[in-house]
């Protein structure tokens, strides 16, 4: 990792599984944010984000291959990809990059995602979005729509600056 | 009662607390208005690949070959 990128945070999710992981009092010192993913549900089903307990306001664009078919299209969800459960053991991988995330200006974001599986049928998305609110992002949540993150889930938040 | 894990980044303090009422209708609700969309998506998608035969059969119909309507 670069030296201008620092953990700020990390959890890992023990045996009772949990809903959400939500990183509050996200300090402001730092240029942008990303966040390094590694999850896999009890159940198939989307993973949301909220920046400052919000889910409201967002909007995206998507482009998606699942092994078949390559489509794109948008919606206005905090949605940031969709967990299968298909292998047993294996997590999928998301990272959210948040720029000039302490700002005054609307946030935008982007998020590589893979579903890992083991089977004719995984996801690989690209995603470019926007949080219309030109609030300084001090809290992100990660939340299953449905069902657990299991154990072994792993969230890790950086700060990257622009210079060392 | 699902819960959520608080990291909080100034302290380190990580906090597991119940969601709220509040939180777990908010979270079906999020879920469903995606599914709803995504539902809607994927009608469309449909929609339009069985307009996209309909056509090719009745161009395959007028004669034309594959390699013609794919030159279209």
């Amino acid at each position: 990792m670069a030296l201008t990128y620092t953990a700020i945070s990390t959890y890992t999710v023990d045996s009772g599984g949990t809903a959400s992981i939500d990183f509050t009092s996200i300090p402001s010192t730092y240029t942008d944010l990303v966040v390094k993913l590694s999850l896999r549900g009890s159940s198939g089903n989307n993973v949301l984000m909220s920046i400052n307990s919000s889910t409201s306001n967002f909007s995206y664009r998507l482009l998606e291959g699942d092994g078949a078919s390559a489509a794109s299209y948008n919606n206005t969800t905090g949605r940031l990809n969709y967990i299968l459960t298909t292998t047993a053991n294996t997590f999928s991988n998301i990272e959210v990059y948040l720029p000039n995330y302490a700002g005054a200006t609307n946030k935008s974001y982007s998020v590589d995602a893979v579903s890992e599986a083991n089977a004719t049928t995984a996801f690989a998305d690209l995603t470019a979005g926007l949080w219309s609110n030109t609030s300084a992002i001090t809290a992100l949540g990660f939340t299953m729509a449905a069902g657990n993150f299991v154990q072994y889930s792993t969230a890790t938040l950086y700060g990257i600056k622009n210079t060392v | 009662m699902p819960t959520k894990i608080i990291v909080d980044c100034s302290t380190g303090v990580t906090t597991e607390v119940e969601l709220t009422a509040e939180e777990i209708a908010q979270r079906e609700a999020d879920a469903a208005a995606f599914a709803e969309i995504k539902a809607a998506e994927e009608a469309a998608a449909q929609a339009k690949a069985a307009a996209k035969a309909s056509a090719e059969a009745k161009l395959v119909a007028l004669g034309l070959t594959a390699d013609e309507i794919a030159a279209l």
